[in-house]
């Protein structure tokens, strides 16, 4: 109702082109106008969001909220072929086989200098632990690492200050992949372990490497960031489960009065690594990558890990103890303060860094944790943010000194100083925030403009669609002392963590087409006088093209019961935004949308004698109708011969 | 068929107006005349010579062989889908002759500066009310465009 009548006020003031004239009117009239982009107009932010258990990435615009992409990273993808085509296949590959889905998080912008560069977003899956690499030039997944020795991907992916590493830690603890993991359940104290993993990018194409694992204590790591500034080296990650419970959770791990922030000199275990101070154990994992010039992903099996034991390899691992299962690990601008938000604690403990160091030089601990240092609270405390709401969980930063922290349970962010810890302003949000996003807000320099919260129900904020409801955002002015609700949208499921940055650094490097000469498909047809149809056994290969407004060959004769007909269809388009799709009758399979210049391979195997309309999905011209073509299928004694052709060249 | 179902077409479209306002609104659609001026005036404006980069283009009187050979590769990737040889129309008009009825000049900005001239030029205009495809901007570079032109006048010559 709320939001209702602030865009009937708005519209009103808009349309009337009144001065406002009153209190209400100005705050309602003000919030539609700082949201509304004109048509034909860019937004100022990308904002990239993760879909949760729809495992997938999508890409809005702010102020606006509109949806621009939904980009497929860990989960299939009909409308574009992704985990279909021959292609794009190999890109959900694991060492279990063909996963078509999973459950994507926490995206994290590269970074240079502690600043997004936007050059790649990195996200995890989940469920089956891996990390995905997103091209910011193609809005395109480009890589995907598996992780062993993991289970519940979640405490990732986060990258340091200059994306020297991507990190990820493992939620769920589980027997290492090199031991046989047969064990009882109840066993878990003795035999389950928590594994962080370093992944090494690549300065110049991005390009992932598992470089080492960091072998911890089988607790359960839930989120982390990266320090940066002063704190640059060292790595936090929020640890609940201290209790090592393996059953009934809810209760079991939240029986101790404090969990732990785990510290990792990360740049310590890269000097222990370069040492040689590592195991190598067996594992397999698979990693995955697509080539923009083959057009075509490739999946390689990998064996073996270096572990480090953070045990036996002093320096590099730390706990601080931490109130009641912290979620949230979140670093200020500076470095200096490490925020973590206990989510059943009263309090917001900030942890100060240069504290944590004279703590560790000083030997202030209070014992250990499976042979880890527990640095004493108080000696690595800055102070407690009082009362901020209740059930707290992620902070951002507006690079003006404040913080935001986002209160699940009592549906609010909350905004205090980082350095006086007082509480400054409080505003509701509909319903039960989980994460919270400012531009650049978990880098050097944040762009305190906007705050973004993304909700876990929405209720009644929405027309209903049944038992299902829409999934939302709700975006905030926070440029005055007063966050400001100035938007409502919807957005698909389920949002957890989202990065925003100026559009300008992005937007100027989008791709727009691929260059035809250079597609090094093995089965490009370049030009249509490449074209043909080659039967190789019962494998029949279609080497097509698609522009404007018709397909080669587009008559074809000849296939037969038993075939496997693979259609390799070329784009010969050489602009922006034409693509084409191909689609054929009673294909078991997804359409292909192939983009201008690149080459997409749809396997078809026809299930009964006839003929079969083939047809361009994605319409391209003012003949895009006409874009259409047939397939003869013959019993599979039939002598009919391979035909194929366009026109004149059709078979007669 | 063919020639039987297009004008058909475009009688159905034309009549139907949509997607036809842009080019009303240039107020050269309706009779097409290949030696006025553009809608903004512009006395300058060379119907002849189109408009793009290319304000005049040398070409040499012997047909150099290489740079036709570079400009049938280029026609066989980005233009055969669309364009026959010989004065047949496809999607588009045949190449025979093409080099009599445009200059070097038209056909390097055509093919260089193509959504500019359709939205713009008579003659390109006159041209896609009858085929009613778009040609495509196949970003062909300036090289490339005289290459191509070189294999136009080669394919012209030939007999």
């Amino acid at each position: 109702m709320y939001s209702g009548a602030i865009i009937a006020i708005a519209l009103l003031g808009v349309f009337s082109g009144c001065n406002p004239k009153n209190a209400s009117t100005t705050i309602s009239g003000d919030g539609a106008q700082k949201t509304y982009v004109a048509p034909g107009k860019y937004d100022e932010f990308y904002n990239f969001v993760s879909g949760g258990f729809s495992g997938q990435l999508s890409v809005y615009g702010l102020p606006s909220g509109r949806l621009f992409r939904v980009i497929p990273v860990f989960s299939v993808d009909p409308e574009k072929g992704y985990g279909f085509s021959e292609e794009t296949k190999p890109m959900l590959n694991t060492s279990h086989g063909f996963i078509p889905w999973d459950d994507l998080h926490h995206p994290d912008v590269s970074q240079t200098n502690g600043e997004m560069d936007g050059r790649w977003v990195f996200a995890n899956a989940n469920n089956t632990p891996r990390i995905a690499r997103i091209d910011l030039t193609t809005f395109r997944t480009a890589e995907i690492i598996e992780l062993p020795n993991s289970g519940g991907n979640h405490s990732s992916a986060f990258v340091t200050e200059n994306t020297e590493y991507v990190v990820a830690g493992t939620r769920f603890s589980v027997p290492p992949d090199y031991v046989n993991g047969d064990v009882p359940i109840s066993s878990y104290k003795d035999n389950f372990k928590g594994y962080i993993s370093f992944i090494k990018i690549n300065k110049d194409n991005g390009n992932m490497d598992l470089a080492f694992q960091l072998e911890c204590p089988g607790i359960d790591f839930d989120l982390a960031h990266a320090g940066k500034g002063k704190s640059n080296g060292w790595f936090f990650f929020s640890c609940y489960n201290s209790e090592k419970a393996h059953t009934l959770l809810e209760v079991n791990a939240s029986a101790k009065d404090k969990d732990f922030i785990m510290a990792v000199n990360w740049k310590k275990a890269e000097e222990y690594m370069n040492q040689g101070k590592g195991k190598k154990v067996s594992v397999s994992y698979v990693h995955n990558m697509y080539n923009d010039k083959t057009h075509t992903a490739v999946s390689e099996m990998k064996n073996g890990v270096t572990v480090l034991d953070s045990r036996e390899l002093k320096d590099i691992c730390y706990f601080i103890p931490c109130p009641k299962s912290p979620h949230g690990c979140d670093v200020d601008p500076s470095g200096d303060y490490i925020v973590s938000s206990g989510k059943l604690a009263a309090t917001i403990p900030v942890f100060s860094f240069e504290k944590m160091q004279k703590a560790i030089a000083d030997k202030q601990f209070e014992g250990d944790f499976d042979g880890i240092p527990v640095i004493k609270y108080e000696a690595a405390l800055y102070g407690e943010v009082q009362k901020p709401g209740l059930g707290p969980l992620h902070t951002e930063f507006d690079g003006r000194g404040n913080a935001y922290t986002s209160c699940f349970v009592s549906s609010e962010v909350v905004k205090w100083n980082l350095k006086d810890l007082k509480v400054l302003d409080r505003v509701p949000t509909y319903y039960s925030i989980g994460h919270l996003c400012i531009p650049g807000g978990d880098s050097k320099k944040p762009d305190g403009k906007y705050l973004i919260a993304y909700n876990k129900i929405t209720k009644d904020r929405y027309l209903p669609t049944g038992p299902e409801l829409t999934q939302s955002a709700q975006l905030f002015d926070i440029s005055g002392d007063k966050m400001q609700l100035i938007l409502d949208f919807p957005t698909i499921g389920e949002p957890h963590y989202a990065q925003a940055m100026k559009a300008d650094i992005i937007k100027d490097h989008s791709v727009k087409f691929f260059k035809i000469e250079e597609n090094a498909n093995p089965y490009v047809s370049k030009g249509e006088g490449m074209t043909k149809v080659e039967r190789d056994g019962n494998k029949v290969h279609v080497y097509m093209t698609a522009i404007r407004s018709h397909l080669t060959p587009d008559n074809i004769e000849g296939i037969k019961m038993g075939d496997e007909v693979y259609f390799h269809v070329t784009n010969l388009e050489q602009d922006w935004d034409v693509p084409h799709g191909f689609a054929i009758k009673g294909s078991k399979n997804a359409e292909l949308l192939v983009m201008p210049g690149e080459t997409q391979t749809l396997k078809w195997v026809p299930d009964r004698v006839g003929i079969f309309p083939m047809y361009c999905t994605d319409f391209c011209s003012a003949l895009h109708q006409e874009m259409s073509g047939y397939v003869r299928v013959s019993p599979s004694a039939s002598n009919v011969p391979l035909r194929y052709g366009t026109g004149e060249k059709a078979p007669s | 068929m063919k020639k039987i179902i297009l004008p058909g077409i475009v009688l159905t479209l034309l009549w139907a107006c949509g997607g036809n306002s842009t080019r009303q609104e240039s107020g050269t659609t309706t009779a097409p005349n290949p030696t006025a001026t553009t809608e903004n005036g512009n006395p300058s404006y060379d119907p002849d010579r189109g408009m793009g980069k290319f304000t005049h283009v040398d070409i040499p009187a012997t047909i150099d062989a290489a740079m036709a050979e570079s400009g049938k590769k280029e026609f066989e990737v980005k233009c055969s889908s669309c364009h026959k040889l010989s004065d047949e129309k496809l999607v588009g008009p045949g190449w025979k002759g093409v080099t009599a009825r445009h200059t070097a000049e038209w056909i390097m900005n055509f093919v260089t500066n193509t959504d500019e001239m359709l939205d713009k030029d008579p003659k390109a205009q006159a041209m896609l009310e009858i085929c009613l495809v778009r040609m495509p901007n196949q970003n062909v570079s300036d090289k490339e465009a005289r290459d191509l032109y070189e294999f136009m006048r080669q394919n012209d010559q030939a007999k």
